[in-house]
């Protein structure tokens, strides 16, 4: 389960990121194409991934800790 | 997986209103510029502070009905997650507030009720910290919170609207209509503020689970 959700979010990230870089298309002439702003969203997204994956991890911990407990 | 859908839901809500949030199109307004998608990061957090704030108030009235020292837990964190919430909520509108209306603090009724409802829910903290006994800290504990929650819904739900506030939805307006969100930020701003309700919990759910362990050890 770790490694497909590793997966799916380093997927998400290189979506948000290789998005940007499409050099023509609807998207990228609406919003400042060569501005990159695409790259400020995949660091957003990678910085909000990391928080949920130490969320994640803090969720599993716990549940060990609550098993041994049992 | 059972345990961790509402989770990952959250989660996924808040990326889509992350990515979206800033790709997204967007009216183009006066003084507010591009500083308009701060809506979708602002403003969830108050969403989310009021529904935990909420489901503390709950637990706190069950806990005067059973006298479970989990429900009273259950209650303490989640105000403090939601307190968390209020103050990045505070510090994004203080500097939203200076790129729009032209100072880190103006005298809005609403930027006042929410400080003095911070304020409130401090007391309510150290209020606990103040009782040794447990039953005891439980009860005062829970009056206070029931307390805490109408004073925040008098100071930031009715008496912004009864005077001129600079947020919108205040002073008569409409909120959330036709004229503060348009279409197309529609589903990014719902599900932002969904998103960060749900991941609201979690943390706080994290936070009761550590301090059960805490105590059963």
């Amino acid at each position: 389960m770790k490694k497909a959700l590793l997966t799916a979010c380093f997927s998400l990230i290189f979506a948000a990121v290789t998005f940007g870089q499409r050099p023509e298309g609807k998207m990228a002439e609406g919003l400042r194409a060569s501005g990159k702003i695409y790259v400020v969203v995949g660091i957003i997204v990678i910085i909000f991934l990391g928080i949920v994956f130490y969320l994640l991890q803090l969720d599993r911990k716990l549940r060990k800790l609550e098993k041994k407990e049992k | 997986m059972r345990q961790y859908w509402w989770k990952l839901l959250g989660v996924l809500l808040i990326l889509f209103s992350l990515i979206w949030g800033i790709l997204g199109p967007v009216p183009a307004l006066p003084i507010l510029h591009e500083t308009i998608r701060v809506l979708y990061y602002h403003v969830p957090m108050w969403f989310a502070m009021i529904a935990l704030m909420s489901g503390s108030l709950v637990y706190s009235i069950m806990h005067l009905r059973d006298g479970q020292a989990l429900s009273d837990v259950r209650a303490r964190e989640m105000a403090m997650t939601g307190f968390v919430l209020a103050g990045l909520g505070l510090v994004t509108g203080s500097v939203w507030a200076r790129f729009t209306w032209g100072a880190f603090w103006v005298n809005d009724p609403k930027l006042n009720g929410t400080a003095v409802t911070m304020l409130i829910y401090l007391a309510y903290f150290v209020l606990r910290q103040a009782v040794e006994d447990g039953q005891k800290r439980g009860r005062l504990g829970a009056v206070y919170n029931i307390f805490a929650y109408v004073m925040m819904i008098v100071f930031i739900g009715i008496l912004p609207r009864l005077t001129d506030s600079l947020h919108p939805g205040n002073g008569g307006n409409p909120g959330f209509n036709k004229y503060d969100l348009n279409n197309n930020m529609r589903p990014v701003f719902y599900s932002a503020v969904l998103g960060w309700i749900l991941v609201g919990f979690w943390i706080s759910q994290l936070r009761v689970r550590y301090q059960r362990l805490k105590q059963s050890l």
